[in-house]
This record gives structure tokens, sequence and C-alpha cells, in this order.
């Protein structure tokens, strides 16, 4: 199977300093990566740049067998959907109108079942409207959710299986609605969608994806299946922590310790 | 799946705003009673009773028809015209900037891009008045919009190039911004006023009062081009100035060509304002609260806002008109007065309903 989205020896710089150096993965359809990493660690930054919204100051991303600057805006749209983190709607759309806006030029006649669709996904169908900025965090963070599942669709339904991204899509989100995220990225995964979401939860980011992908300092730490992954060696030196890795009916589970609290690192 | 959703009618007609399926059929209709009572009204009273007669439209000729008709077609008709087209080009003008800085305190005429375009046709009248410019002074008329609208582009360029950095848009900036380049131009127009003749400061004045007294069919003439390209370009540019208040990284996200929403509306902006401002002078607020109402009635979707913005826009410039010609007739008011009077407390409201503005 070949890559949805594939990037090689990616570098960005702004200024002197250099964001991100020499980071490479691909991502095939229906696979859900996580990627993990301290603050600062470049992983908005490689968002962005899967995303085509930055260029790389080196290295190339190809998005579906095709360089990703060579897409107009419209063509990149509905081939990969992105949610970012911070969005602050200044004006009183609701959210009904905020979710229509993945749906490109279609009215809400057109596109009011998978409007439907998403806000009974996100649990928002009773607040379709209210004016977006009236609502909490959390609720604005999901209208937007709702929103970019529509773009996906919309753009799925004539590409095929597209790209997913998700920057810390859980931010603001309580327990119930996080693991809703989740599920609702692996129904997309389910249906082939190739899916990568920056995660700052460790457990979350376990109990998402099958493959992490470790950035420090902009470099790519670590790649591979979640076991590999989630070792109290790596947790150390990644995250400066020591923590103890239990295991949850075969899944990994971390639980942080305190550091100075922590034993001395086994050598 | 809740059923009683699925089943609301209304939702699917638009997108569950009462009045915005009605909006421009009334917006309309309140224009053209708005512009029945504009021509009756005046020095020269014209009861509704002559109007049909004095408009050519029926009824017979006698000499009070004749100076009816003089009144309405040399005078009247073309001043409520270029009102008109004016409003609808200073509120659309304010609607599409809002929408661009993501800002619902945007006007041009607040951060100086009106300025901008009162200094550069100042600067145009100044030159053509003097020896150098008389050569030119023939273009007078071509010339003052054409002026205008670079002046407007300057300071629209520079406000975006100083408020915008990595594709966000600090308000505070933005509006201290266009503050400073509101001094400076005025600081040009007050050294232009300080070096200009008799002739050149009668002429400048008028664009420091802001009035439609000045309206001829050659001015309505340039308007009129810009108001129908200007509301090509809000048709084009709609949707993505909708996606734009999520902000340029999820706009382009969302599959607009952000930096060619960008140029289109920054050079709509400033050749409606520009051209705006070369006719009445310096007119403020328009932009602001007819935008501002409208987004409480109708909403924010700017296919609906733009195009009911240039209908209220003229609605108000046409009754403020009105009320500037009449209240202390045979005097005139100078328009920009009343529209001060009525926009800057909207502007307060607005910012006293956005207390966490500070924190943008």
């Amino acid at each position: 199977m070949s890559a949805v989205i594939e990037a090689r020896d990616l570098g960005k710089r702004a200024g002197r300093a250099t964001l991100l150096d020499g980071v490479g993965l691909a991502v095939e359809a229906g696979e859900m990566v996580a990627i993990i990493g301290p603050n600062g660690a470049g992983k908005s930054t490689l968002l962005r740049l899967l995303s085509g919204d930055l260029r790389p100051s080196k290295g190339e991303v190809r998005l579906k067998q095709r360089g990703i600057s060579s897409y107009t805006p419209r063509e990149l749209a509905a081939r990969r959907a992105m949610l970012s983190q911070h969005i602050n709607v200044t004006f009183p759309f609701t959210v009904e109108e905020i979710v229509l806006m993945g749906a490109g030029e279609r009215s809400l006649r057109e596109a009011g079942p998978l409007v439907d669709a998403a806000l009974d996904e996100v649990g928002l169908a009773h607040f379709r409207e209210r004016q977006l900025p009236t609502l909490s965090g959390g609720e604005q963070q999901r209208a937007h959710f709702a929103r970019v599942l529509v773009q996906l669709a919309c753009g799925e339904a004539e590409h095929g299986p597209g790209l997913l991204l998700l920057d810390e899509p859980t931010s603001s989100l309580d327990l119930r609605h996080q693991i809703d995220l989740v599920e609702a990225a692996r129904r997309r995964a389910a249906g082939g969608t190739a899916v990568i979401a920056i995660l700052h939860d460790l457990n979350l980011a376990i109990r998402f994806a099958d493959r992490l992908i470790v950035l420090n300092g902009g470099r790519l730490a670590a790649d591979g299946p979640r076991a590999d992954i989630v070792t109290r060696e790596i947790i150390r030196d990644i995250f400066e922590i020591d923590a103890v890795v239990h295991q949850a009916d075969g899944v990994p589970y971390v639980l942080p310790q305190s550091m100075r609290a922590a034993p001395p690192a086994p050598q | 799946m809740s059923a009683a959703i699925g089943t609301d009618a209304r939702r699917r007609a638009g997108t569950g705003r009462r009045f915005a399926s009605i909006a421009i059929p009334v917006l309309l209709a309140a224009l053209a009673a708005t512009a029945i009572v504009a021509l009756t009204v005046g020095a020269a009273g014209i009861p509704l009773s002559r109007l049909p007669a004095a408009l050519g439209i029926a009824g017979t000729a006698d000499a009070m028809t004749a100076r009816d008709q003089l009144v309405l077609w040399s005078i009247r008709i073309p001043r409520i015209a270029a009102t008109a087209m004016v409003g609808g080009l200073l509120a659309a003008a304010g609607a599409i900037m809002q929408g661009l800085f993501r800002n619902p305190l945007a006007d041009p005429a607040l951060v100086g891009v009106s300025s901008g375009g009162a200094l550069a046709a100042a600067s145009a009248i100044v030159f053509t008045d003097s020896r150098f410019g008389e050569t030119l002074r023939f273009l007078q008329s071509e010339l003052l919009p054409l002026a205008a609208f670079a002046g407007s582009l300057t300071a629209t360029a520079i406000l975006y190039g100083i408020s915008s950095r990595g594709g966000r848009t600090s308000i505070a900036v933005f509006l201290l911004a266009g503050v400073a380049i509101t001094a400076i131009a005025n600081a040009g127009i007050g050294l232009l006023v300080f070096i200009a003749d008799d002739r050149q400061l009668r002429d400048i004045t008028f664009w420091l009062l802001g009035s439609m007294s000045g309206a001829t069919w050659t001015k309505t003439a340039v308007l009129a081009p810009i108001l129908v390209i200007g509301l090509g370009a809000c048709a084009y540019i709609a949707r993505g100035l909708d996606l734009l208040v999520l902000g340029e990284a999820d706009a382009f996200h969302g599959g607009v060509d952000v930096e060619r929403l960008k140029r289109i509306s920054i050079v709509m902006v400033s050749a409606m304002t520009g051209v705006a401002v070369s006719i009445s002078g310096v007119i403020g607020f328009v932009g602001i609260v007819v935008p501002h109402l409208l987004r409480l009635v109708i909403g924010p979707t700017h296919r609906l806002l733009l195009p009911a913005s240039v209908l209220s826009g003229a609605i108000l410039m046409v009754g403020a008109d009105t009320l500037a010609r009449t209240i202390v007739a045979p005097a005139e008011m100078p328009i920009g007065i009343l529209t001060a009077a009525v926009g800057a407390p909207v502007f307060l409201g607005i910012l006293l309903r956005q207390r966490g503005l500070a924190s943008l």
C-alpha cells in the first residue's frame, strides 16, 4: 500500500532558529499516528508542514504522490482536513454556519445530511443555532471538529480516502469528549483515512494510535508501534520525568512520577 | 439523532436567521421609500402629488412643473443617486474591511484609509490649482478619484503591513496604527491648508467637512462603475471572508487562497473608499454602524451581509443627507457631523460589549 502522505528530510528554519531538521515519515491509508514530544519539539511545525500551510526550508512533502505545493488551496482542502489548536471567532456565526464552512461551496440544502451527522457525532446537535462565541472553549473545539469532519467527508466523496490532521484536538475537552473525539477519529481511520494527531496526554496517545512518532528538539527521536515507544527509558529521555509503565489489557499505561522522588535510572 | 431538529423546515430554508430570506426585498423597498421622501423635501418643496408630473411620468406641464423638473433632474436626483452610492460603497468597504481584519471595529474612516484618500485628493486639488499643474486642471474631476484611490490603497497597505504578522492580526496594533496613519494624513492635509491659496482652500475645506452638496451627474457617473465592480467582487470574495473568520491558516486549510483574497479585499476597500471620499469627503462611521446592525439581524454570512450593507448604507446616507439639508434650511449641515453623532455612540456600544478585546 502506498503512503497517503510522505515527508522526506523535512527541515524548517525561522531566522536563526531551527524548528525542525531532517524529519522523514510516511503514513498510509487507514493508519492512526500520534505525534508526541515536549513543548517546543516542533510538533505543530511538522503538522503545518504536512498540511501545506508552511513551506519547508528543505526536504519535501508529498500528498497522494504529488508535491504538496503543486496543489491549489481548494484542491488541497479536498484531500486533507486540519483542526488547529486555537481558533478565535469574532463574529456571531452560529454553530451550524461554522460547520457548514467545511462543505465548501455547497449550500445547507446540499450538505445538510453531512452537517447533521457531524453535529450528532460531536454531540452539538442541540446547539446548532447558538452563536459560536457564546459557547465554552470545549464546545467551540467540538464545533470546529465537526466542521473539519464535514470537510473531510466532502473531499473523500470525490477523491477517496484523505488525510486528517489534528493539532491537540483534546486540549479543551472533558474526559468523555476526549474519548468521543478519539473514537470519531478511529472510525475515520477504519474507513481508510490517514489520521495524524498531536497529543500531549500520553495515555490518550497510546489509546488513540497504533503508532507513535516522538519529536524532540526538532528531530525525530523515535517512530514505531506503541509497545516499542512507551518505555520508561524513552519517557525519561524525552520528557525528563520518571514514569512507571503498566500494562492494562495488553495496552501500555503510563503513570508519571515526580522527578525528585524518582529512583536512579537503571543502567 | 434528534427528530425535532431534522423536521425544522425553517432551518432548511436558510440558516436559522429569521430575517435573512426577506432582507434584500425589505431593504430595496426601504431604499425606494427613503428616496421618495428625499425627492419631495428640500429648499424647494415638491409635494408627493406633484412628484409624478415632475418626474415626467404623468400629469400636465405647467410653470410649476417646469420648475420642479429643473430642481429634480439637475439638483436633487443626481445628489440622491450619488449619496446612495457613496453610502453603499462606504458600508460595503467597512464590511469587507471588518471581514479582512476579523474585527467588527474596522472602518476605513476610523483607521486612516479615508484620510489617506483625502490627503491624496487634497494634494491633487492643490497641484491642479497651482501654476505647475494647471495644464491638468481640465482633468481634475477624473484625477481626484484616482488620487483618492491611490491614497487609500497606500494607507490600507501600510496598515496591513504593520498590524498583520505571521498570519495573525493584532487588533490593538491595528487600531493604534490606524490612529497614527490618520494623524499623519491629517498633518499632511493641515500642511496643504496652510500653503493653499483662497481658491484651493475652499476646495479642500469641502473634504474636511464631508458633504454631498457637490454631487453632479458627472460625479455620479464615476461612482456607478466602482459600485458595480464592487458588487461583483463582493460575490466573489464572500465565502473566503466567511472562512477568514477562522484565521488565515484555517481559512487556507478550508481551501481559501488567502493571499489572493487579501489582495482583492485591500484593493476593493481602497477603491470603494477612495472614490467615495473623492465625491463626498471623509464621512465616518457608516462603515461600522451598518454592518454591525445587520450582523445582529441577518447574521455575519458575507454572501448576504455585503449586498445588504450596500443597500442599508444607501438608506442611511440618503436619510442623513435629507436631514442635513433640511434641519437648518436654508443652510446645510455637513453630513459628516450627523453620521458621527449616530455612529460614535454605536462604536462605543460595540466596545462595551467586547470587554474581552484587551486580551486580543
